[in-house]
């Protein structure tokens, strides 16, 4: 793993998300508590909604397009829905969040 | 007799040497340490702090515990330097000595923020005696501020407050100890501090110390608020102490490298404690330190041990509050929550499983369960059998979840239910057993409920402890899953428990999710705002997209942008302003709106900071297209143009959209304003229209063109300009204290009907206080979203871009 630092937890509004470029499409960093972030896709399997303008609740995001949920842990969409999203490993150390970049490049090669 | 040198007479190091001495072994032992004691339980110092040890019994190992184990003790003395070539150590006063084996433990010093003020006289850090014995020493009627809400600010805030000192402590995080509990816990500890008298300040950031002669005198926070105080204490965290082993050339992460057995990179030097980086871990409790000082006197022994990282529990030592937290609560994948709370008591639990496992728990007011908990998380116990009743702990019995009844039966018989009629308990009690047994019947003989409805709840309730089975209720939607609460009842709670926050109402109010969810949030975000839009802070992340960009959302991910054209007026300055920035920004659509307003569609995100500025300068301000609020008042020419008009239209649509803009309601609200009954503005389809006549102003309500088609019902008539604009503002406000999170006015009204509004519009005294509550909420809202997200573009912006960096 080759972990990047992103950026300050504290620049994440609590319960709120913002996104990271990465060559793999735009990924949201979900932050879910004061000390949590998730890192998911931002982008709907439904209608490609930009789930990181949705609203976060629990650990989960609530798509702002049609209110699909899903669930950031595992990327599984909530209820009678059916569709997944892609999770990346994200870790947290003193206030910084940290992308595994490994996880980017990877991916985007196969 | 090998030479074994040790820095640092803390926890760590004092449990190791006993260990070591336990062993026998045939040691010559130097201990050094900076503070002029042995070793102390420094955990103790808040219980010494409040007053309920004394130094003495907190002592654990003394000068003659040392002598009697033949230790050589240099209290008092630092060591200077490490020379690993030589195996020497220098102290301070230059004395060089030889070792076999170094054990460093020099722990942790403090972090201090290095703001303006913080070397001034009076501001310490809260970690050894000293400190202790200054907080202590600062007498009754004196003020402390402590920066940090963590463990030990706050066990030094509630000891000073022990002593008389007036305390306040300023956290930057949203909520108390946000490392150890989540938002619900810390609300609790936070309802406790402050009731005990202790200042608490979350959300808040200090910006410098400000002194007199050399003295701390206040500390200035970001907003330019002053807190006086005599002492300021800093308790926002500390940094493992690896100076010494750093320049000695050991490898140092966070802290000083060690292996399994308690080794840094040089095999004759051991370290254990707060100093130590293990497994990319740091340590700041005593557990897990005291686990490394056992491995490491069996390293010096020879002996083969492993120092194994454990999950941790940590509790508050204040008493009173009662609070645990452990495991991991905060991080991790497929997880899953099971909340309990009991408002009554001041009880919450958390539990968060994964894999049919306990990984953490918090708990506040209840701790009873709190070890054996740990033990399901540190034994990693498969609890799947025991789910459903794992939150009540090892002794439950069956325990039934609270009653929601008992609390309505515990009510008086003068308590008043029914507040629009002054309908009381005991009068409804009596109707019920005099036989009306259903809610229609009841409305009709006593009244209670059949006003604006938001008793309906209670009364209903009262049905149901009268009648016993013998009722059934109607079954009332509930918000959503995150509570058995209906709207009106969040409402009038919200009223009545004078709850000011969201984690006050998921709490007080039993929501069974951590932090609700996309249904109840925004409602709760905006019924707080109506309530107290003096204390409550407006919450963006539970609001809708639209309204946190202020922008509307289409289907692509772009926005669309709409500024306000007041009364639906503009000029071709605006024009040109709004032709330029569509250019600018490539809007590839741009429209007239329905509601008489210029839409420009297909912004994108980023540029929505850019385009407003822009737009800003040319004066336009936000248009709140995307709101549930004020959205636009259609006007017709008026007088000013045409041959019918009576009054001018325009300029009364002028003055209701300066006056409503940027209020927020329970739904849209859409005005319009016609000068005659031509009604070219199609005043009779909106929230409120207005149709001017010869004798003045007709006012009607309830009006919609979307989902439903309904025309709007008289109000009232008025003569004047202004008792139309006072009417309108008065109406506005009584949909905004009393309706249903997205209920249009039209829906609002058919549950409470027109001729409670009426009554209330024509209550001259109710009026008043309508607008005056309009007015006081405006002070606040009556502001342009646009130019504050103009002055923050990079809160718009992508966090980073790794396009580049993960493609190498
Ligand atoms: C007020 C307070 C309350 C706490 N409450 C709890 C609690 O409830 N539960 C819990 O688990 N933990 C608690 N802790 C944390 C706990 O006290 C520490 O984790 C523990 O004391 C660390 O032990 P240590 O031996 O690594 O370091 P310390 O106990 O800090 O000892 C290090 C010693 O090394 C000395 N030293 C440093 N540099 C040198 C040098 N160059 N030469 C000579 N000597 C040097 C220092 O003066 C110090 O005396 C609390 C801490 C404080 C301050
Ligand atoms: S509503 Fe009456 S006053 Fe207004 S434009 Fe139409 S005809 Fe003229
Ligand atoms: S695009 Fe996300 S729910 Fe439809």
């Amino acid at each position: 793993m080759s972990w990047i630092d992103i950026a300050a937890i504290t620049d994440i509004p609590l319960r709120g998300a913002r996104v990271v470029k990465t060559p793999l499409g735009c990924v949201g960093l979900f932050r879910t508590a004061e000390a949590e972030v998730f890192a998911a896709s931002n982008t709907c399997p439904h209608k490609g909604g930009p789930l990181s303008e949705g609203i976060v609740h629990g650990q989960s995001v609530t798509c702002p397009l049609h209110n699909w949920v899903f669930d950031l842990n595992t990327g599984q969409a909530q209820g009678a829905d059916t569709g997944q999203i892609q999770t990346y490993p994200v870790r947290l150390e003193g206030g910084r969040i940290l992308l595994d970049g490994a996880a980017f490049a990877k991916r985007s090669a196969a | 007799m090998k030479k074994l040198i040790v820095i640092g007479a803390g926890m760590a190091s004092g449990r190791m040497l006993e260990h070591l001495l336990e062993q026998g072994g045939d040691w010559d032992v130097t201990l050094f340490n900076a503070e002029p004691r042995g070793c102390y339980n420094r955990i103790m110092l808040s219980p010494v702090l409040s007053g309920e040890k004394t130094y003495d019994e907190i002592v654990t190992h003394d000068a003659d515990w040392y002598e009697a184990q033949g230790i050589t003790c240099r209290f008092g003395e630092k060591v200077a330097q490490i020379d690993r070539t030589a195996q020497t150590v220098t102290a301070e006063n230059g004395d060089v000595l030889g070792y076999d084996k170094l054990v460093i433990a020099t722990g942790s010093a403090p972090f201090i923020i290095p703001m303006p003020g913080h070397d001034l006289e009076g501001v310490i850090a809260y970690r050894d005696l000293e400190d202790t014995q200054r907080m202590m020493s600062l007498g009754k009627g004196n003020k402390a501020v402590v920066i940090g809400g963590g463990l030990l600010g706050l066990e030094a805030a509630a000891g000073m407050q022990a002593r008389g000192v007036d305390v306040t402590v300023v956290h930057l995080m949203g909520h108390l100890m946000e490392r150890q509990l989540d938002e619900a816990a810390g609300y609790l500890l936070r309802k406790e501090l402050v009731g005990r008298g202790i200042n608490v300040l979350v959300s808040t950031n200090s910006k410098e110390i400000v002194g007199q002669d050399g003295h701390v005198k206040a500390l200035r926070l970001e907003n330019g608020t002053e807190l006086p105080c005599d002492l300021l204490v800093m308790a926002v965290g500390i940094r493992p102490s690896i100076a010494l082993g750093k320049d000695a050339g050991l490898a140092v992460g966070r802290g000083i490298h060690v292996d399994d057995q308690m080794l840094t990179s040089d095999a004759n030097i051991l370290a254990v404690g707060e100093c130590i980086e293990h497994d990319g871990a740091v340590f700041g409790l005593v557990a897990p330190l005291y686990d490394q000082a056992k491995v490491a006197a069996k390293t010096l022994m020879g002996e083969d041990a492993q120092f194994v990282q454990r999950d941790v529990s940590t509790k508050l030592k204040v008493t009173g509050c009662d609070l645990f937290s452990a495991g991991d609560f905060a991080e991790g994948e497929d997880r899953e929550d099971i909340v309990f709370r009991d408002p009554a008591r001041g009880v919450y639990k958390r539990l968060v499983l994964q894999d049919n496992k306990l990984i953490g728990a918090v708990m506040y007011g209840d701790t009873a369960d709190g070890n054996w908990f740990f033990g399901l998380i540190k034994d990693g116990t498969d609890v799947s059998d025991m789910r459903d009743t794992l939150i009540f702990g090892p002794a439950y019995q069956g325990g039934a979840a609270a009653d929601p009844l008992s609390a309505v039966a515990a009510l008086p018989d003068d308590a008043e239910i029914c507040g629009c009629n002054g309908v009381c308990k005991g009068t409804i009690v009596q109707a019920i057993n005099g036989g009306a047994q259903d809610l229609p019947s009841l409305k009709a003989c006593t009244k209670a409920s059949a006003s604006c409805g938001t008793c309906t709840g209670l009364v209903e309730q009262l049905l149901e402890v009268t009648l016993g089975d013998a009722y059934a209720a109607p079954a009332a939607q509930s918000v959503c899953g995150c509570t058995d609460l209906t709207h009106e009842d969040v409402r009038r709670l919200i009223k009545s428990q004078e709850l000011k926050s969201q984690p006050a109402v998921w709490q007080e109010l039993g929501w069974n999710t951590p932090n609700g969810c996309h249904v109840c949030r925004p409602a709760v975000n905006f019924y707080l705002l109506a309530d107290w839009p003096l204390e409550y802070q407006d919450d963006p992340q539970s609001r809708f997209v639209n309204e946190r960009k202020h922008a509307n959302i289409q289907k692509d991910g772009t926005f669309s942008v709409v500024p306000r054209m007041w009364g639906g007026i503009t000029n071709p300055a605006e024009l040109r302003a709004i032709a330029d920035a569509a250019d600018k920004y490539n809007v590839p659509t741009v429209k007239v709106t329905g509601g008489q307003r210029i839409d420009l569609l297909g912004v994108k995100g980023e540029d929505l900071p850019y385009i407003w500025a822009d737009l800003n300068r040319a004066g336009l301000v936000s248009g709140h297209a995307y709101s549930k609020g004020l959205r636009t008042v259609k006007t017709c020419v008026g007088t000013d143009h045409c041959r019918f008009g009576t009054q001018d239209s325009t300029g009364l649509g002028i003055k209701l959209e300066q006056a409503l803009w940027g209020s927020w309601t329970p739904h849209k609200v859409k005005l319009a304003v016609s000068g005659c009954p031509r009604n070219c503005a199609e005043a009779t389809c909106k929230d409120v229209g207005v149709i001017c006549v010869d004798s003045g102003y007709q006012v009607s309500v309830g009006g919609a063109a979307g989902m439903d088609l309904k025309e709007t019902e008289r109000l009232v008539d008025v003569a004047t300009e202004q008792e139309a604009i006072d009417v309108t503002v008065a109406f506005v406000q009584l949909y905004r204290e009393n309706a249903k999170y997205l209920d249009r006015p039209y829906k609002w009204l058919a549950k409470v009907g027109l001729d409670w509004v009426k009554e209330r519009i024509a209550d001259v005294d109710e009026r008043a206080r309508l607008i005056a509550a309009f007015e006081l909420s405006q002070t606040i809202y009556r502001k342009d979203p646009w130019a504050e997200g103009a002055a923050k573009p990079r809160a718009f912006a992508a966090l980073a871009d790794l396009t580049l960096e993960a493609a190498e």
